[in-house]
């Protein structure tokens, strides 16, 4: 996974809320079995009209979007499936990092997954950067820092935001979780021992 | 020792280590896994050189992008074909029990563990999609991952988690006739938000869930997600223990009795404490229907469109203007007597035996009114064949219904089954969202039996009042 530790970037605007992950990859698109090759049907039903061709009133479409690489988005984000793909699509497209009041849980889990940062701003944060952002006319860049858990632009905005520590950790390392939890095999094996045997703790809740 | 909740109990002995910083290191009794969100998983295994840890402990089936007319035939989408192929091939490499399309038992992944008997009480059990709170229902931990999580489990039979929050949803009075378990879920998830569970586990309580079957407590469970949870739970009792006892892959004999004891002790203590509480009064619920693009979009039947101008917040009426846009309705319009072009009755959600009885029992002897295609997707071959046997294939097929095989169909079309664009269904699936069941598709969610009867209407129409 490649680390997230500091990234400046363009921000593009999505002030909606609860996005869904049928909107970012539109079902049609789950038939994939790679990880890959989702960037061009990222939020396909808004971005494309029904004829395929773009939606200029689509906010990653017009010219001053091309190159964002941290999506600003309503409440709720990535609410809906579990599909992992609208990770794989944002990623692909070139985000790094999604910021929103808040976030689906399973969402939330499978960016941590991948290296997109989700960052958690209050209400107040994120109507100040939709309007920073407008004001710029889509020309808006800031900087995320996840070592020191700021998002920050050049003319004054400076806002914290909160990371449970394993994640941090994770994305600041790009860990592979699996070969982490691989060095617990004594404590799982053990686990399972006393399962079998009736000793384990599920015989008693 | 302090009163614990179901919740607590079943995560306290699925703890193998706390890891530092917070998370934990979970053990997963059963995984489920299906062709769309495990190719890429199996990929990653191989790719590392690691095998599946417990393939006893997972089943795979085909659900998502299958077909449901006729079997026999090769699946005419390539790109599905190949995904279900996959499926196949990594069962066959890795080691994992499959009910393919071939199978008596394949059906929609949550249908098939309960019928099964692989679901219950006590488990954790995870699978790459979200309606696997739908398992809860047994006094299961069940929540969906995405694919780099089902290999992780794939891998380890292990997942870290950090513990969710608990919340108890609790219903109270009787559900008044023609009130389902939909309703009462609906209901909660408009009066919380979709993410007024966000973060937490929902256990439900109360008189109204004591006296819902199982596969209306799959019904509500199924739906925790809509509301932003992590899972949905119910505890054990007898109705839990009557379904699983005789079931293929349950306990047996003195297995079962024992198993029995020990679970009724899941259910939470007197005097457990909850992050959250929230309280119905189901007696007072109306029949539901979602008018928006979320779930929480939902009205009584009786009510009518709202008007964005009565939402303060600015976020929350632009999203009114945008879905009733989308939805193509005016404010102030009735929901009762809305046109509908197409019927759905399918998914994990509502497309048990029970939901079909209970659909098949207003479509009897009517016809589906002029211009509505309809459609009955059973929620796995076993249903299938259960209706058939009971011959509400012959009812739903003479009143002009559609009788397919099963899978999700429609739910979040996938497959062939989709809607044309400004089409209005009458579902009974657990996703509204702008094109769920095809781009430009309008989707209004609602109980089986409210969907069978728009269906033979041609309109919305309020259940308590249908002859």
């Amino acid at each position: 996974m490649t680390p997230f530790v500091r990234h400046e970037g363009r921000v593009a605007a999505l002030p909606r809320v609860n996005v869904d992950t049928d909107q970012i990859v539109p079902k049609q698109f789950l038939k994939r079995i790679e990880r890959t090759g989702f960037a061009p049907v990222l939020f396909h039903d808004w971005r494309y009209r029904a004829d395929g061709s773009p939606d200029p009133a689509f906010e990653l479409n017009p010219p001053a979007a091309a190159g964002a690489s941290i999506l600003v988005a309503g409440a709720n984000f990535g609410c809906g499936s579990s599909r992992e793909h609208a990770v794989w699509a944002l990623r692909e497209y070139g985000f790094r990092a999604v910021i929103a009041e808040s976030f689906a849980d399973i969402f939330y889990a499978n960016c941590c997954q991948n290296g997109l940062l989700a960052v958690r701003l209050v209400p107040g944060e994120v109507r100040e950067l939709f309007a920073r952002h407008a004001r710029a006319a889509g020309r808006y860049d800031v900087v995320v820092d996840l070592e020191a858990q700021t998002v920050v632009d050049d003319a004054g905005f400076h806002a914290a935001f909160s990371i449970a520590p394993y994640h941090r950790e994770m994305l600041l390392a790009g860990l592979d979780e699996i070969g982490r939890t691989l060095l617990e095999e004594d404590r799982i094996g053990a686990y399972e021992q006393a399962r079998e045997t009736g000793k384990g703790k599920g015989e008693t809740w | 020792m302090k009163p614990r909740t179901l919740f607590d109990k079943v995560w306290a002995s699925h703890v193998v280590h706390g890891l530092p910083d917070g998370p934990e290191l979970l053990y997963v009794d059963l995984h489920l896994v299906h062709e769309v969100t495990s190719p890429q998983a199996f990929e990653g295994l191989r790719l590392a050189g690691r095998r599946v840890r417990r393939p006893e402990l997972t089943v795979a089936t085909v659900d998502h992008n299958v077909p449901t007319d006729d079997r026999t035939l090769p699946i005419a989408d390539a790109l599905a074909a190949r995904q279900v192929g996959a499926l196949g091939e990594n069962a066959r490499e890795f080691g994992i029990e499959l009910f393919d399309l071939a199978s008596p038992r394949q059906g929609i992944v949550h249908v098939i563990g309960p019928e099964l008997g692989v679901t219950q009480p006590g488990m954790v059990i995870v699978c790459g999609d979200s309606h696997t709170s739908t398992h809860g229902a047994f006094g299961a931990l069940a929540f969906g991952i995405g694919t780099s999580e089902v290999e992780h489990v794939l891998a380890t039979q292990c997942l870290v988690a950090m513990r969710p929050r608990t919340m108890e949803a609790r219903f109270e009075g009787a559900p008044a006739p023609g009130v389902t378990a939909k309703d009462l879920v609906l209901a909660l998830i408009g009066h919380i938000g979709t993410a007024g569970a966000t973060g937490h586990v929902i256990e439900y309580t109360g008189d109204a869930i004591r006296g819902l079957s199982m596969e209306g407590r799959m019904t509500v469970c199924n739906m925790s997600i809509e509301a932003g949870a992590r899972a949905g739970m119910i505890a054990p009792d007898d109705t839990t223990f009557g379904y699983l006892q005789g079931r293929p892959r349950a306990p047996a004999g003195e297995r079962f009795t024992r198993a029995v004891a020990r679970w009724r002790r899941l259910a939470s203590d007197e005097g457990a404490v909850y992050d959250t509480r929230v309280t119905l009064d189901a007696a007072s619920l109306a029949p539901q229907v979602t008018w928006g693009t979320n779930p929480g979009m939902v009205a009584d039947i009786t009510a009518r469109v709202p008007d964005p101008a009565g939402f303060a917040v600015a976020a929350e009426r632009e999203a009114v203007e945008r879905a009733l846009a989308y939805m193509d309705l005016r404010p102030g319009t009735p929901l009762e007597g809305l046109p509908i072009d197409r019927v759905f009755l399918g998914s994990c959600t509502n497309a048990r035996i029970e939901d079909l009885r209970s659909a098949a029992r207003v479509v009897r002897g009517r016809r589906v009114a002029a211009g509505v295609r309809a459609l009955v997707v059973p929620g796995s071959q076993q249903v299938k064949a259960q209706a058939e046997a009971e011959g509400l294939d012959r009812v739903f097929r003479e009143a002009g219904f559609e009788w397919r095989n099963s899978g999700c169909s429609m739910c979040l079309g996938m497959n062939p089954d989709i809607l044309a664009s400004g089409e209005r269904c009458a579902a009974t699936s657990n996703r509204n969202f702008e094109g769920r069941q095809g781009r430009g598709g309008r989707t209004h969610l609602m109980s089986p039996a409210m969907a069978a009867a728009a269906g033979i209407a041609g309109h919305l129409v309020d259940i308590r009042r249908w002859a």
